[in-house]
């Protein structure tokens, strides 16, 4: 952080967020043609109606209104009884229509608010509320293509007509590291209710900040804005709001004043860039989608959709802290992962069965550790998500038992798991076929301390005689004796024992 | 009676009883449009190939079927504002003088599915922008009563083709007197549905608010019976009525006895020729005389009703024809040298004027700073006219007055006086604004005039032009509409009156009784 924006600087960031956060459903916002952002052909998912054909007519999609509800909802909003479309007006070879099909004053989801944990005194964490002004649905462009050298441009429709919930929050937002909390918050939420897969790197989730800085003792908000735009990343979302702060408070402080401009992140320059936009005032010319009726949520509608939201992910850590004593940020990190979660919980539910009663809660540690751990390293390194793995959190919560119950190493259960993960398949097989079995066996372990403990005498006396590494040396020849597969805790205490 | 001036129903029992088949039919007919169409300028496109290679099918199920649709085999031709796919659609606008859409409006969905053959496409004013058919890029349509006269519009082309017997019904659409006021300046029947009643979904929209989708044809049987098929809740058009779609055709009137039907003062307005106001009067009579009770009712807002028109029209249509930018479709300018001339110079080149000044009014309307003061209240206002409309409609059944101030004017005439069209639009706007169905029925004949102002100018000797009587209904109120004008039409014969210029020499071809 620059040196001038420390907190006792007294430049204080003001910074509110847009964002735009597609919505999965089968089709897109008000025709037939497939909603599927990971079409590469050109064209494909069109009909005459995302494409603006004459005498063509939208129809909302009741998907996609509910998604935007419940999103609102889980946002804390107020939902009103009445919400509209509008059209606002404008011209880009993108736009089929010369308008977009938005929502001016009337959005379906309107003053909520989203608590986050953000980083506290003492490395401890506080709880602070960023209020959402609002959410509301209209449709995508299309793309524009600029074939290089070509004197033509092209326009990709697939795009066109897909539905976005666009949130806005309040300016309540004071870094980069409070916009990156809340994005990554909202994104969680938006997954965990299966309304879109906000994926900022695939342009499923696009998040335009307006940036300002206060001067030291202002208490209004500035005077002017910053809106920044081409941030495709959590890493760019972060970067690009350090940076702007650094140049505004920059300019702040030789005594000038920042203009209200439209910047470009240019990730190559680490920089942003004014973006080469004309600036005249914009009128959009909103009136209200006479091609649309007025949409009409019934109390019914609305406690309906609230009854269908999930656990969120805020509740979610509630739990697994109450529940399971998870620490902190293997909490975080779990939900962070929303199959992983739902991975492990199913484990968890296996577990119980397993150990047929109320679970220990060092089940549950382990459980997460190796979700967190080899696990994710596994999956990561496979690009794929816990559902899609041959790896069933059945056969998962095996593995946990065996470990826990000392059948198998914690070094043999990595091999077994990544054998699992290959070919899929009960642990316990497995652990069989590799021979990887751990040997718990007092006696059978016992018959090869004792051999060991007869050819090592020099060992022996030297442990006697106060050199504590000759009991290093002895356990290792013991577990080369048991082939690797010794119990280590039984080793050493029969060991121990036996050297008395 | 000859097949050009047949009904539908006429027609139906014809092909039915095999006296005639659906290719005689509509050869007949596409003769006819070849003979008379230079004449009149009705079609701006004929489906020659295309109707015939229907009306085959047509005849192969007449001959399989003992019961066919009314309207299997019948030959109809559509306004060239509806889309039909793989038919040229112009709206009668150089911006589209090329397009041929990838798909069918439903409307045209449902007549297909009826098996009826259509003819060809009708011309319109461009973009259905005006009440005389004067500005079609194409040229303008001729009334075939006197061809030196306007049919009207914006849909004159399909008012004229039915008029001169070149269809026996032609799609037609409405957004402030479209529909009624072509009818009545030919002399035939048209139907102006309530909003929401008729699918638009591609129909080229002007004013989406008002939009309504409707047909004219040579009687109001024939109306009911179309009305039958277009209607209903449509998926592709969320602003149509799920309403259940009544056997309108099963049910008509003979006798009003127990109808109250309401004559508003404000409709009966100065500048309305003496002729028209006598026939109009004439044909309340007419009412009565079948039993209907006359009611003096006032609507006294009726006047704001072409102020709201004024706002709101051209603020949807700015909208509604932003997408002819000639990145997609229709025509692009040659000569743009960047994003921003291929936006200005193809529409400078593709709209013609009265598009022009729509489009720059509705931009100036909708602008922030003055669509508070513009659309807003002229929404609130159009509130209160529903609302006038309404409590009217729990004193009478329907309404009666003209469907024009006058008879059809000279071609120009229109242009040079302000005024034509603002008396006509105090009698069709008001109901538009509101949503209502109303029909035109032929109800006589007056002096013809040589202006356009509505009996300031002296009358032409000898040259008598067609009257429409305009029923309006409640919302919804498609069946008393009906019945009133059917049964008018069951002691009348105006609408079966033949412009002599185009009453065939030679009857219909095939084997006669
Ligand atoms: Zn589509």
């Amino acid at each position: 952080m620059a040196e001038n924006l420390k907190p006792s600087s007294g430049y204080a960031p003001v910074i509110g967020l847009e964002i735009h956060v597609q919505l999965k459903t089968k089709s897109k916002m008000f025709c037939d043609s497939p909603n599927n952002p990971d079409e590469t052909a050109p064209n494909k998912n069109i009909c005459e109606i995302c494409t603006g054909q004459p005498g063509t007519l939208p129809v909302a999609n009741r998907e996609a209104v509910r998604l935007a509800v419940i999103v609102g909802q889980a946002l804390n909003c107020r939902i009103e009884e009445y919400s509209k479309f509008d059209r606002k007006n404008y011209f880009y070879p993108d736009l089929p229509k010369g308008y977009q099909i938005s929502q001016y004053d009337r959005p379906i989801a309107q003053n909520g608010y989203l608590d986050i944990e953000v980083p506290g005194e003492n490395g401890g964490s506080a709880s602070k509320r960023i209020r959402i002004r609002r959410a509301h649905l209209e449709e995508d462009a299309g793309k524009n293509i600029h074939p290089e050298g070509a004197d033509y441009s092209l326009v990709d429709f697939n795009r066109a007509g897909t539905p976005l919930l666009e949130i806005v929050t309040e300016p309540d937002i004071a870094s980069a590291k409070e916009a990156k909390i809340f994005l990554q918050e909202l994104r969680n939420i938006i997954r965990y209710i299966g309304a879109g897969s906000a994926d900022m790197e695939k342009g499923t989730m696009r998040l335009e900040p307006n940036i300002s800085v206060r001067k030291p003792g202002q208490l209004e908000l500035p005077a002017y804005k910053v809106e920044v735009k081409n941030i495709n990343s959590f890493r760019f979302a972060e970067s690009a709001i350090e940076y702007e702060i650094a140049r505004q408070a920059e300019i702040l402080k030789e005594g000038g004043m920042p203009k209200q401009v439209t910047m470009g992140w240019n990730e190559k320059a680490g920089q942003t860039m004014e973006q080469r936009e004309k600036e005249e005032a914009n009128d959009y010319r909103y009136f209200p989608e006479p091609d649309l009726p007025i949409l009409h949520f019934s109390k019914e509608y609305l406690e309906e959709a609230l009854a269908s939201i999930p656990e969120l992910p805020a509740q979610k850590r509630a739990r697994f802290k109450r529940e399971y004593g998870l620490p902190d940020a293997d909490i975080r990190n779990l939900t962070e992962w929303k199959e992983l979660t739902e991975f492990f919980e199913e484990a968890i539910s296996e577990l119980d069965e397993l150990a047929g009663k109320a679970l220990p809660l060092k089940f549950a540690k382990m459980a997460a550790n190796w979700c967190l751990q080899d696990f994710s390293a596994l999956l990561n390194a496979a690009k794929i998500n816990p559902l899609e793995s041959k790896v069933t959190p059945h056969n998962f919560a095996e593995l946990i038992k065996l470990i826990e119950q000392s059948k198998i190493s914690a070094t043999a259960g990595k091999q077994v798991l990544a054998k699992m993960f290959e070919l899929g398949g009960e642990p316990s097989r497995i652990m069989e076929d590799l021979g990887l079995a751990q040997v718990s066996d007092a006696a059978v372990i016992e018959q090869a301390i004792n051999k060991v403990v007869s050819e090592n005498a020099k060992a022996v006396a030297d442990y006697k005689a106060g050199l504590q590494k000759s009991f290093g040396f002895l356990v290792g020849m013991a577990m080369k004796e048991l082939k690797g597969k010794g119990n280590p805790q039984v080793v050493n205490d029969l060991l121990k024992k036996k050297l008395e | 009676m000859d097949a050009s001036f047949s009904e539908i129903s006429e027609l139906h029992e014809k092909l039915k009883n095999k006296e005639i088949s659906s290719v005689e039919l509509t050869e007949y007919f596409l003769q006819r449009i070849k003979k008379h169409n230079p004449q009149i300028n009705a079609y701006l496109t004929v489906t020659e190939d295309a109707a015939l290679e229907e009306a085959k099918e047509a005849d192969k199920i007449i001959a399989r079927r003992g019961k066919i649709s009314v309207f299997t085999g019948i030959p109809f031709g559509i306004k060239d504002l509806f889309c039909t796919k793989g038919i040229r659609t112009t709206a009668s606008s150089k911006i589209l003088e090329n397009y041929v859409p990838p798909f069918d409006a439903t409307s045209v969905q449902k007549m297909r599915a009826e098996n009826a053959i259509i003819l060809g496409k009708t011309n319109l004013d461009e973009f259905a922008h005006g009440s005389s058919t004067e500005t079609s890029a194409f040229g303008e349509s001729k009334n075939p009563w006197d061809t030196s006269r306007i049919p009207g519009g914006s849909s004159g082309g399909s008012a004229a083709a039915v008029a001169a017997g070149l269809a026996p019904l032609a799609l037609a659409t409405e957004t402030g007197g479209s529909i009624r006021q072509p009818s009545s300046l030919c002399g035939v029947s048209g139907w102006k549905p309530t909003y929401g009643r008729v699918s638009r979904y591609g129909v080229i929209s002007m004013t989406s608010s008002n939009d309504s989708i409707g047909a004219i044809g040579r009687s109001v049987r024939d109306l009911a019976l179309t009305a039958e098929v277009m209607s209903g809740r449509d998926e592709k058009d969320a602003t149509t009525g799920n309403r259940e779609v009544p056997q309108y055709s099963a049910n008509l009137r003979t006798n009003l006895k127990g109808m109250k039907i309401g004559v508003p003062a404000e409709y009966f307005i100065d500048g309305m020729e003496d002729d028209v106001k006598k026939r109009v009067l004439d044909a309340i009579e007419e009412l009565r005389k079948l039993g209907a009770e006359i009611i003096d009712v006032s609507l006294p807002l009726t006047k704001y009703g072409s102020l709201v028109y004024a706002i709101v029209t051209p603020s949807e249509i700015s909208s509604n024809l932003s997408r002819f930018d000639g990145i997609r479709y229709g025509h692009q300018a040659k000569d743009a040298r960047d994003l921003a001339e291929i936006y200005s110079k193809t529409r400078a080149q593709g709209f013609g004027d009265e598009a022009k000044r729509r489009i720059m009014t509705g931009t100036y309307a909708l602008s922030a700073g003055y669509y508070e003061a513009y659309y807003l209240k002229a929404q609130k206002v159009r509130r209160l006219l529903v609302d006038e409309f309404n409590n009217v409609f729990e004193k009478v059944d329907c309404l009666v007055c003209a469907s024009s101030p006058n008879v059809a004017p000279k071609i120009g005439a229109a242009k040079d006086n302000p005024l034509f069209g603002y008396i006509a639009d105090q009698l069709n706007i008001p109901a538009a604004m509101a949503g209502l169905p109303a029909l035109s029925v032929p109800c006589g004949f007056g002096a013809a005039r040589d202006g356009a102002d509505g009996g300031a100018s002296s009358s032409v000797a000898g040259v008598q032009m067609p009257v429409g009587l305009q029923i309006i209904g409640p919302q919804w109120g498609e069946q008393k509409i009906f019945d009133a004008g059917h049964a008018y039409q069951t002691v009348t014969d105006w609408h079966k009156k033949m412009p002599p210029d185009f009453v065939p020499a030679s009857p219909l071809p095939g084997k006669r009784k």
